[in-house]
């Protein structure tokens, strides 16, 4: 096997000694300890294992170990620290996305909540007071089967409208 | 699994609960460290409840025991065990209320234990919406009990008498007097009741309600959207190994053999029994990669599906049935078909749907002692555990299922079957498995909501009066793989390994209304579908089992009478109904609409963008929902948009009346994607949807613009009657309602994707 691959998983440098063509997803869970990022399809169909690579969200169950080496990957464990971190906010805080999400209660059986919340996140951490058609084409191609949809959108919606406002 | 209830401050906390290993060592557990069955949390001498551990395990958890229920905490705080599950729609949170209530405690030392069989009564999980009807009504009357019982100690203890006594916050105290006062902790703390319920202890007068009944917010959420909330998946054991299945490639195809010589990374076992084949690898990548590159050789089977929907309504409708039920019979439906000025005789036809859940089943087993344990996501861990037994080879007292949260399951979906792989894998190795489904094993070999075929027959005398209403479903039972898994034979391993015989059954498909008509008919027939058993065609309960399709047909055909008898739809349905709530939930959902009264079709809009409106209702187990349903259609494309819903609910008294509007919403969603997108390809030989393109769902750009939810005959005095499927039920009708409102085409097959569309409005343009 090749020499131990390094990354940044939320802040912290890890050193993994897997294959590098396994994928990140499998990595960050079994290895790292990740619970935010989840199986859903293996085939980048529905988002569920999604997670941010230097702050773009991605797939991680088609994403081989071999293409994060040497950068820094964000998840829905370590999103609200990085927040914090990156926005000088007070310990402890979430996400705007995360606390929108609490506020409209979007969520049924949350297996799919990471996908929405990283996709998000990622999207209006650039595009802060993003309009309901950009979000609706943002986060078109995620799946949710309990049909959260409707308060997602509320809640995304809520957040870009707090996050315009932070920056503003 | 435990739900703890509190604020989100102490939201980490979703295990600190009785089944056998603490939050701590659940944490310790993921980790990949050492983890220790062996050491309950709280006081083990304080029954039932805690029993846990190693095996053996109580036979059953006596129902009759209030300890089987409730226990108070040294430190005061309260745990309550139910046999039900939370399929993702909060009922923790509602549950915690209940208890919060009775007891008056707050609600952020109620913990909510549920769903494992050697600490929770067998309530058989969930299933029918029943989750507030039999979990909250057995929780109010453990918490009424316990409150009975506290309040005798304390008078005892405090030497009143009970009628002076109050209760407030965990603590007994006199009226007059409330320094004098004892805490529920003082007085049972860690200890057992030892009492029987009773059955005599008044629950809390509704009147008095301060937290049943209140919008509170789900605990879960806020644990879910920070990665802090224990998945089924997050579950791991020391020296685990990951297994996946191999299915056959085609339906009925003999497992030949495969080759023992390929080098493979990873492989430890290829477990095969009759056509049962799975790997087991050391990393759960590696089980992927060598599921799909082990060169397994399998026979060419004769074709077993048809080979088309077209075919297989034909087959529904023309073949001889094998059981008929008729379930509703008055005046003479033959005669006045053969009298009316206006005839209607129509087939409307729904598709197999696939559960498609979120994540495909995943399931944990150690069957490597002499005790048997599996960890599963689904509805249903209670009877599960004799069908681990009987594979086993156990006592039930040596076997121990534990639910921990899956992704939504909607009924029977592919995680009993998922558990007892693992169960059999496990056994064979001696070794504790985790077996993930892939995506094709969830979306192409779950059980399948039936398809049917439905033949409707109507008519309107030369007054304009409509007298018939007859109705006949042709389809497949959705018990032919049973809605639990009480035997081995019940589960997909055993019908693939043959030889073991599934309790499979009739479900009837009927609708439920309570139109009145002087000629009336409803009957259903069925078709024997067991041969389906080891195919991804077998069918199961899948949300509101067999309630879309026959109200599609039936709520549609409402419509077409309403047409023929040149009446406005809302206006039919308040003439011919009989049922005062259900009179009632259409006029509110049509109020709340702002419903126009005139007939349908809508006068013709110019250009191609058309928009209409539909109404539906259906009655559910005691709850009754009624649906309107806004469109926008591009009659070029067959583009199809559900702009607005409206929905009026009646079932009953809310527990939680934001986690109802929630879960509302979502039965909404999912059933507009299963009545615009959803329907299994098959080809002869196999199922052909086996992922998220083969299989579309509704996106968020099909999110509509606007829901509305108006709750009704919500007061105390009402039973609460469920709310986990009743408003999936209309979804399909209203909108197939809305679609003839808007273009004048009515469309009797469901889904309504674009093409289906367009082919039928090009058609209807032709005539």
């Amino acid at each position: 096997m090749a020499k131990p691959t390094r990354l940044t998983v939320n802040g912290k440098k890890v050193s993994v000694d897997v294959a590098l063509d396994t994928p990140l997803l499998y990595v960050l869970r079994n290895d790292l300890d990740q619970h935010g990022p989840r199986f859903g399809c293996g085939l980048a169909q529905c988002g569920a294992c999604t997670v941010q690579v230097n702050g773009e969200a991605i797939r991680s169950c088609v994403t081989p170990l071999s293409a994060v080496a040497g950068k820094h990957v964000t998840t829905l464990d370590g999103l609200a620290d990085s927040y914090v971190e990156r926005r000088k906010k007070v310990a402890g805080s979430l996400h705007p996305v995360q606390s929108a999400f609490i506020e409209h209660q979007a969520a049924q059986c949350g297996y799919c909540i990471n996908g929405w919340v990283m996709t998000a996140a990622a999207y209006l951490d650039k595009k802060p007071g993003a309009t309901e058609a950009e979000i609706r084409g943002a986060l078109s191609g995620l799946k949710c089967r309990c049909g959260t949809q409707m308060s997602i959108l509320r809640a995304v919606k809520l957040a870009s409208a707090n996050m315009a406002k932070d920056t503003a | 699994m435990s739900a703890h209830i509190g604020g989100v401050s102490n939201g980490l906390n979703g295990l600190d609960g009785l089944n056998g290993l603490s939050r701590r060592e659940f944490l310790t557990a993921m980790g990949g460290m050492v983890v220790s069955f062996a050491v309950p949390t709280a006081g083990a001498s304080v029954g039932a409840l805690v029993s846990a551990g190693a095996g053996p395990w109580p036979e059953k958890i006596a129902a009759d025991a209030l300890d089987s229920w409730l226990m108070v905490g040294a430190d005061g705080r309260v745990t309550a065990a139910v046999g039900k599950i939370d399929a993702g729609m909060g009922i923790g949170t509602s549950f915690a209320q209940i208890i919060a209530e009775e007891l008056d405690v707050p609600m952020e030392s109620v913990t909510i234990h549920m769903g494992d069989t050697a600490t929770t009564p067998d309530q058989r999980g969930t299933g029918s919406s029943n989750g507030i009807i039999d979990g909250g009504s057995a929780l109010r009357s453990a918490g009424a009990e316990a409150r009975a019982a506290l309040m005798a100690m304390a008078a005892e203890r405090l030497k009143v008498p009970q009628d002076q006594l109050m209760t407030t916050n965990g603590v007994v105290s006199v009226i007059v007097a409330p320094e004098r006062r004892v805490t529920y902790a003082e007085l049972v703390g860690g200890k057992r009741f030892d009492i029987k319920m009773s059955g005599k202890a008044k629950p809390k007068d509704a009147s008095l309600y301060q937290l049943v009944g209140k919008s509170l917010p789900r605990e879960d959420v806020a644990q879910k959207v920070t990665a802090k909330y224990p998945y089924m998946v997050d579950f791991k054991l020391p020296g685990m190994l990951h297994a996946r299945v191999i299915r056959p490639p085609q339906a009925n195809a003999k497992y030949l053999g495969y080759d023992a010589k390929q080098k493979l990374p990873g492989l430890l076992n290829v477990v095969t029994r009759g056509d049962f084949v799975a790997v087991v690898c050391q990393r759960e990548e590696q089980a992927i990669k060598v599921a799909r590159e082990l060169n397994v050789k399998w026979s060419t089977p004769a074709p077993v599906f048809s080979k088309s929907y077209d075919a297989l309504y034909q087959r529904l409708r023309e073949t001889r049935p094998d059981a008929s039920e008729e379930n509703q019979k008055n005046g003479d439906v033959v005669a006045a078909l053969a009298v009316a000025a206006t005839k209607l005789d129509v087939f409307y036809e729904y598709p197999f749907q696939s559960h498609a859940c979120m994540g495909p089943a995943c399931a944990v087993a150690d069957m490597s002692g002499d005790h048997a344990q599996v960890w599963m996501g689904g509805q249903k861990p209670y009877p599960l555990r004799k069908a681990v037994a009987e594979l086993a080879g156990l006592r039930v007292e040596r076997v121990r299922v534990t639910w921990l949260p899956g992704p939504g399951s909607y009924g029977m979906n592919d995680a009993d079957d998922a558990a007892i792989d693992a169960a059999f894998i496990s056994k064979e190795i001696g070794k504790p498995v985790r077996v993930q489904y892939s995506r094709a094993d969830g979306t192409a070999w779950d059980p399948k909501g039936p398809p049917s075929a439905i033949h409707l027959r109507g008519g309107i005398d030369e007054k304009g009066e409509a007298i018939l209403y007859h109705f006949e479903s042709h389809g497949y039972s959705g018990r032919v793989r049973p809605s639990g898994t009480d035997r081995f034979g019940d589960s997909l391993a055993a019908q693939l390994i043959g030889g073991y015989k599934a309790n499979s059954s009739n479900l009837f498909q009927l609708p439920s209304e309570s139109y009145k008509f002087a000629n009336k008919r409803r009957a259903a027939n069925l078709l024997d579908w067991t041969p389906s058993l080891n195919t991804g065609l077998r069918t199961a309960h899948l949300r509101d089992p067999d309630g879309m399709a026959t109200c599609f047909a039936s709520e549609c055909f409402i419509d077409e009478l309403a047409h023929a008898a040149k009446m406005d739809a809302v206006e039919f349905r308040l003439k011919h109904l009989s049922d005062a709530r259900h009179k009632a939930v259409v006029k509110a959902a049509a109020d709340k609409a702002g419903w126009q009264t005139r007939t349908s079709p809508k006068s013709p809009e110019h250009g191609p963008v058309v928009t209409g409106r539909g109404i539906a209702y259906a009655p559910r187990s005691g709850t009754v929902v009624a649906i309107v349903a806004e469109v926008e259609i591009n009659m070029d494309t067959g583009k199809l948009r559900v702009t607005r819903f409206v929905a009026a609910h009646d079932c009953g008294f809310v527990v939680n009346p934001l986690s109802l509007v929630g879960t509302i919403e979502a039965n909404l969603m999912q059933a507009m994607s299963r009545a615009m997108f959803e329907a299994v390809q098959f080809d002869e030989y196999k199922v052909t949807s086996s992922d998220w393109l083969s299989y579309p769902v509704a996106d968020i750009a099909d999110t509509p613009d606007q829901i509305d939810v108006v709750i009704i005959n919500n007061t105390p005095d009402m039973k609460s009657t469920g709310a986990g499927e009743p408003a999936t039920r209309p979804v399909a009708a209203a909108i197939g309602n809305a679609i003839f409102d808007a273009t004048g085409v009515r469309i009797r097959r469901v889904p309504f994707s674009p093409e289906a569309l367009r082919a039928a409005f090009n058609k209807e343009i032709k005539i």
